[in-house]
């Protein structure tokens, strides 16, 4: 393996929401075209880390960052990044798959439309774009067919799919996701980390997850967090085979949870 | 012996009971409240049918307004309710886009909010009294069609603003929050996701205000409307916006208290055309409530 690129780092990273202070100290590095996964207690501000990495945070009037966030080598934070030009480049999938209330077509090809003039989009372009994002996430086949049923009225992984989809036509660099499968049953879990496989090949993935077992399986680096700090980051079979931090140990033995 | 599984225990039968009182109560109550509803309108209906004719609602006034019909009144409150809900709608939308939307949660928006709130309770002869002072008197715009509807469009805007707050925030946040995910800018989520799924909501609330502002009498007694006014019979451009005008509301108003030896049914009579009109525009609210939320797709 060569030298580590890095997709962010966090340097001292702080986050207030009002005067309850949900982020500590935080400073990562989160290396490119892997799949590093965030796990610990409920509450502990794996949501709060996520939503930080795009920005969504600060929609709340009484958030305060402190700290310096780096993706893609650029200082996020920086007086003249366009908020719009990083969520396009930093996706997110939640918890609750959320398509819009349009056809699977239009649900695929939002952004597209969002970020460009009707004129740049021939048919046959948003056309080329479905086929490909629908086969990246691998529904192509399902729903070639029916492209024009209403997303909200597909299964749950189908839809949770879709919506990383969604995300793929505008090449986005990192994908973070918010617990992804805790709507999905087994199989719908095994296909969304077969997928997440699939996609680490071209994207930065950060995944987090109340699963042990998915961390373990579907990781490459593993982060551990308790009470909004950083408590250890490291390759996840280190992590789970020998971890530093008696608290950690504790965690994934399942003493707490 | 035990009794066979599933048979009624002494506390379900009990329980039975209190249900059988809640839901008589209940239906009870709605009886209450629709039965008087249907008398009201048989009454009026029975005693205004006398003078109910298609040219009793498109002639002018005559003898004093003890005969002929309601033309002027019933356009003039056609004026004054378009007029008021053209001014009012855009801004109380744009209002609560502004507010549900776009402003953070901090002490400043919760005030506006409140004041909002209060807003809309303030009684409407207070409204009469401002629109008076600063629409008549102030902006020098007289006693006109123009100044009673903008006091109108400021008694509604209160309304209108918290409705459709209240349909802005039924569109589920995920929505919004998937728009952002692909750098969708706030006009963009509100453009192409927000409103389209919050639009049947929005227009049932502007909707009911036509009742509201047709149904008012303070507000356009001080600042445009009038006791009698001739205008010809049958035209809908009958009046101008700077012209004093009459109101259904206000007629009934003078008929009832002002004009002696006036017919009976003549109150009535213009009671069931008020009525009827709001109804019918309610009714249009409705439907398209019902039509647009069979289009929505979630
Ligand atoms: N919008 C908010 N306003 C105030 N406090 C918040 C808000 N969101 C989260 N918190 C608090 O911040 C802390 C971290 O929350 P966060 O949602 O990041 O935890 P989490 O690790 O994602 O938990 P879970 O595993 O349950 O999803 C919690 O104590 C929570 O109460
Ligand atoms: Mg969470």
């Amino acid at each position: 393996m060569d030298a580590p690129e890095y997709s962010i780092t966090t340097r001292g990273l702080n986050l207030w929401y009002g005067q309850f202070q949900a982020l500590v100290d935080v400073s990562l590095d989160i290396p490119a075209r892997r799949i590093t996964a965030l796990i610990g207690p409920s509450g502990c501000g794996k949501t709060t880390l996520l939503r930080c990495f795009n920005r969504i945070n600060e929609r709340l009037g009484y958030v305060t960052t402190r700290g310096e966030i780096h993706v893609l080598g650029r200082n996020i934070y920086a007086p003249d990044v366009s908020l719009l030009e990083l969520r396009k480049a930093v996706g997110m999938v939640f918890q609750r798959p959320n398509p819009l209330p349009l056809s699977v077509y239009e649900n695929v090809v939002f952004g597209l439309r969002l970020h460009h003039r009707r004129g740049e989009l021939p048919r046959a372009r948003l056309d080329a774009a479905v086929e490909q994002a629908l086969r990246e996430v691998g529904l192509w086949n399902d729903l070639k067919d029916r492209l024009d049923t209403p997303a909200t009225r597909l299964q749950l992984e189908q839809q949770q799919k879709l919506c990383i989809a969604r995300l793929l036509p505008l090449k986005p660099q990192v994908i973070l996701m918010d617990e992804p499968c805790s709507a999905l049953d087994v199989n719908g879990t095994r296909a969304i980390e077969e997928l997440l496989f699939a996609l680490r090949e071209h994207y930065t993935l950060v995944v987090v997850t109340h699963n042990m077992a998915q961390a373990r399986r579907a990781s490459d680096e593993c982060i551990f967090m308790l009470l909004g700090r950083v408590i250890e980051h490291r390759r996840t079979e280190d992590l789970f085979l020998n971890p530093r931090r008696p608290e950690t140990a504790e965690y994934i033995e399942g003493r707490y949870g | 012996m035990n009794p066979p599984p599933f048979s009624l225990s002494p506390l379900g039968r009990r329980r039975q009971r209190q249900e059988r009182l809640a839901q008589g109560v209940l239906a009870g109550m709605v009886l209450a409240l629709v039965l008087p509803l249907l008398a009201l309108v048989g009454y009026l209906l029975v005693k205004g049918a006398p003078l109910l004719s298609w040219s009793f609602l498109t002639t002018n006034p005559t003898q004093g307004m003890r005969a002929g019909g309601i033309w002027p009144a019933l356009l003039g409150t056609i004026y004054l309710v378009v007029m008021a809900l053209i001014v009012a709608t855009p801004v109380g939308v744009l209002c609560a886009i502004y507010l549900n939307e776009y402003a953070r949660e901090t002490w400043l928006t919760r005030l506006i909010h409140l004041a909002v709130v209060n807003l809309a309770g303030v009684p409407s002869i207070v409204h009469a009294l401002f629109g008076l002072g600063a629409f008549v008197l102030f902006a020098g715009l007289g006693r006109s069609i123009l100044a009673a509807s903008l006091t109108l469009a400021i008694m509604t805007l209160p309304v209108i603003i918290t409705s459709t707050r209240e349909a802005l925030a039924a569109v589920p946040m995920a929505f919004r929050e998937a728009c952002w995910n692909v750098g969708a800018s706030r006009w963009q989520t509100i453009r192409h996701v927000v409103l389209p799924n919050a639009v049947s909501g929005i227009l049932t609330g502007v909707i009911l205000q036509v009742s509201r502002t047709a149904g008012e009498t303070a507000p356009i007694m001080f600042t445009g409307a009038v006791f009698y006014k001739k205008i010809a019979a049958g035209d809908l451009f009958a009046y101008s916006l700077r012209d004093q005008c009459m109101a259904l509301s206000m007629h009934l108003y003078t008929v009832t208290t002002q004009v002696t030896n006036a017919p009976e049914a003549l109150p009535y009579a213009i009671a069931v055309v008020l009525l009827v009109a709001v109804l019918a525009v309610n009714a249009l609210a409705i439907a398209l409530r019902v039509r647009l939320r069979t289009r929505k797709k979630w």
